[in-house]
């Protein structure tokens, strides 16, 4: 019998689903039902004329449970497609998050000056609060937070990962 | 039209001739739309579980998708039972559920529930319909969803102003799944390789469950004919009994964990095995890492879900088995391929030597019946004529699967995967309607068949002469025979006390009652149960303290197995195993 790998790795995976009622309910109630972890979900339409959406899900397990993950969305009625995009080739993952950091004097500037270095914009500002836009894998997202705590970190809110293969083919 | 009609309508369309169900204020408009017409005949049962178990034993009798129909809070959580049995037994049922109007839904009006929210796990898909232009898509999207690839359970919950609402009606030749192609092709470059695996094997066996029986009666002719070309041995899972003729020379008997000893060793040392139409489910595997540790395994599934899940193997064929099996017979045939005869010889030898042990042994005094006599007695007197064997859950279930011997697909329906105590009498009851004609059997326990008790009133409504055979025990035998093995002796609440008194119970309902007590009175009942034109309640009074074997005691490998009761103290049952169900 071949051996299989036990060790668990993470997987970001790909779902193009019809976007019809109850299609996330489906997709989360399946991770929970068979006690698979997420660690990160997005959705959102992206093809209007067609209602399909796109589901991106972080997740880690043996190459077992990552295969058993894929058959069992792949049987789910309303899915169109799913791919594993670790294992199929290479890819781009982006994350965005939305930081608000409250503070007046010296914090305030250092903080505006920590944006400028990590490329995050400014996309509201009080006289005694800014709210960053950044965007970037998730590391450099944790990064910057921690950088925030001691300048007044007040608020966090991000997407989750959002991924995409390189080159020219389509999912 | 407007929506209840159209669900009628969209029923017949798909040639649904029966339909078990149960009436309630959200589905009003849908049997008035019954009561107007006289071409689809709604048989009434007492209780919702039992709709759906009917509508298996329809479904899985026939071939056919079963439909039930139910009323919306209640009547809909009552379906639950039946729609998590049909799920894990891959049955095709499509239920209609009641639901309050949709501009209530989400207020906990009077007999509100979620039901596509309680049903999403326990259904292969579920459909709230929003409006009434979409009923008909939708109904026939339910039949093609159940029946295609590995079958299951399809709610469609239906509003109760949808089905007052008028809407376009569309035939099913309309309508085309945007999503939902399951293969049904085997890939060929896989089905070459297993194809010479087999042709090469020393010690091969076919391991073969429900997908045989569900995929129809052509991929048991298939199965048989690949058997014979190659002379390898077959086993069949409890699901899959009937799928290969039970008193053939090449069937080695049912295997795991009530399984023969002859399946069970056989499947522990085969070098090669293949897997057609069945999951690897921890009946069968008993301790994982101990299962069939010399094979090389081949595992064809309709559903690739159920590949590499519980064993991983090395020859996957996603596909439908009657498909690749057909595709297997004609590459041994076109390659003039034939089994390794020395090779073969010496391992029938063996598995003979096995079959020697007669590990189903057990020893009738003159004082007390013994189950498993009183099964093969009546095996031996319906043998000869068309019978469908039904089953509750318990002892007296693996006795019926170990003793009764099926000839042919389609005969045998038994809760497998979820083990519904419950489930044999209205599944008798669906199983008769699809053939009046035929002696239907439901074999049962004393403690199982008061779970749908209330169904004998359906049977009697419908004059439908089904046979309920009660093993009475006075025990929850299994439950007993688990805590004599497994704790001690101490049988805790597993006494069946204060019976009813079956015979006074089914004059109760107007049918009618038996009972033996001595072995000599066995063959008496059958004969007026089999010349009794109603229904029966045979009330049998067995052993109590019959214990069920052979049987791998959860947590052990197949070469694990205890025989019978003297070979009970050889082995000891690890906490780890006892924590197993
Ligand atoms: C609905 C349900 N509840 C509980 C069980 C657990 N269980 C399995 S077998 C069994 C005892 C069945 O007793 P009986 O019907 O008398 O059959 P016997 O084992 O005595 O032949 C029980 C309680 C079950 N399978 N189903
Ligand atoms: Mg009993």
């Amino acid at each position: 019998m071949p051996q299989p790998e036990k060790r668990a790795r993470r997987h970001t995976i790909a779902v193009l689903v019809d976007n019809e009622a109850g299609v996330l309910a489906r997709v989360i109630g399946l991770f929970s039902g068979r006690g698979y972890n997420i660690e990160s979900l997005t959705v959102a339409e992206t093809d209007p004329s067609n209602y399909r959406s796109r589901i991106t899900i972080v997740t880690s397990g043996t190459p077992m449970v990552i295969e058993q993950i894929k058959a069992q969305l792949g049987r789910l009625v309303p899915v169109h497609k799913v791919r594993d995009l670790t294992t199929e080739g290479a890819l781009v993952e982006r994350e965005l998050a939305l930081i608000k950091v409250a503070g007046k004097g010296e914090p305030r500037v250092e903080s505006l000056r920590i944006a400028d270095i990590f490329r995050a914009r400014v996309v509201d500002s009080t006289n005694d609060s800014f709210v960053f836009e950044l965007t970037g894998s998730s590391e450099k997202l944790n990064a910057f937070v921690e950088l925030m705590k001691p300048l007044g970190l007040v608020d966090v809110s991000r997407t989750g990962i959002v991924a995409i293969s390189r080159g020219a083919d389509a999912l | 039209m407007t929506g209840a009609e159209m669900i009628i309508r969209a029923l017949l369309d798909q040639g649904v001739d029966v339909v078990f169900g149960y009436p309630g204020g959200a589905v009003l408009p849908i049997y008035d739309a019954i009561f107007g017409q006289n071409k689809l005949r709604h048989i009434l049962v007492r209780h919702e579980q039992g709709a759906v178990h009917a509508a298996e034993g329809y479904a899985r009798s026939t071939g056919k998708v079963g439909v039930v129909l139910v009323t919306s809070g209640p009547g809909a959580t009552n379906a639950v039972t039946g729609l998590t049995d049909a799920l894990m037994d891959s049955i095709p049922i499509v239920c209609i559920t009641g639901q309050v109007a949709t501009h209530l839904i989400g207020n906990d009006a009077f007999q509100e529930a979620d039901t596509t929210g309680i049903t999403r796990p326990c259904t292969k898909h579920n459909y709230l319909i929003k409006r009434a232009d979409d009923v008909a898509r939708v109904v026939h999207e339910a039949f093609y969803v159940s029946r295609s690839g590995r079958p299951g359970p399809v709610v469609i919950d239906m509003p109760k102003d949808i089905q007052m609402a008028k809407g376009k009606y569309v035939g099913p030749e309309k309508v085309v799944h945007r999503t939902y192609q399951p293969r049904v092709k085997g890939d060929s470059a896989a089905i070459e390789r297993a194809v010479k695996l087999i042709a090469d094997a020393k010690k091969p066996v076919f391991y073969a469950g429900g997908g045989v029986i569900n995929s129809g009666p052509a991929a048991s002719k298939r199965l048989i004919e690949l058997a014979r070309l190659t002379g390898v041995p077959v086993t069949n899972t409890l699901m899959g009994l009937g799928g290969f003729p039970g008193s053939d020379p090449q069937f080695i008997g049912m295997l795991g964990m009530h399984g023969t000893y002859e399946a069970n060793l056989a499947m522990h040392d085969c070098d090669v095995m293949v897997c057609i139409g069945a999951r690897f489910d921890d009946r069968i595997t008993g301790r994982l890492d101990a299962f069939s540790p010399k094979s090389k395994k081949i595992h064809i599934d309709i559903d690739p879900s159920s590949i590499n899940k519980n064993v991983s193997v090395d020859v996957p064929i996603v596909g439908d088995v009657g498909s690749v099996l057909e595709d297997m017979i004609a590459i041994w045939k076109r390659d003039g391929l034939s089994a390794d005869k020395n090779a073969l010889k010496a391992w029938w030898k063996k598995i003979d030597e096995w079959r020697g042990r007669d590990c189903l042994r057990y020893e009738q005094t003159d004082s007390t019946i013994k189950p498993q006599y009183a099964i093969e007695r009546l095996y031996a007197m319906t043998k000869d004529r068309e019978t469908f064997i039904t089953t509750e859950v318990g002892q007296h279930q693996m006795w019926a699967a170990q003793f009764y011997k099926f000839e042919s697909p389609n005969h045998w329906m038994t809760s497998g995967g979820l083990g519904t105590m419950g489930y044999g009498m209205p599944a008798a009851i669906g199983v008769q309607l699809a053939h009046p004609d035929a002696l239907v059997v439901d074999i049962a326990g004393e403690a199982s068949i008061l779970m749908c008790i209330q169904e004998l009133s359906t049977a009697v409504q419908y004059s439908l002469p089904i046979k309920i055979f009660i093993l009475n025990n006075e025990y929850m035998g299994m439950v007993r025979q688990w805590q004599e093995l497994l704790h001690g002796g101490r049988y805790s609440e597993s006494y069946s006390a204060a019976l009813p008194d079956f015979v006074k119970l089914a004059e109760a309902f107007h049918a009618k009652g038996l009972r033996a007590s001595r072995p000599e009175d066995v063959d008496g009942l059958i004969e007026e149960m089999l010349n009794t034109d109603g229904p029966v309640v045979a009330d049998i009074m067995v052993d109590p303290t019959e214990n069920c074997f052979p049987m791998i005691p959860s947590g052990s490998a197949h070469n694990e197995m205890i025989l019978g009761a003297a070979d009970v103290n050889r082995r000891e049952v690890s906490d780890a195993g006892k924590a197993l169900v």
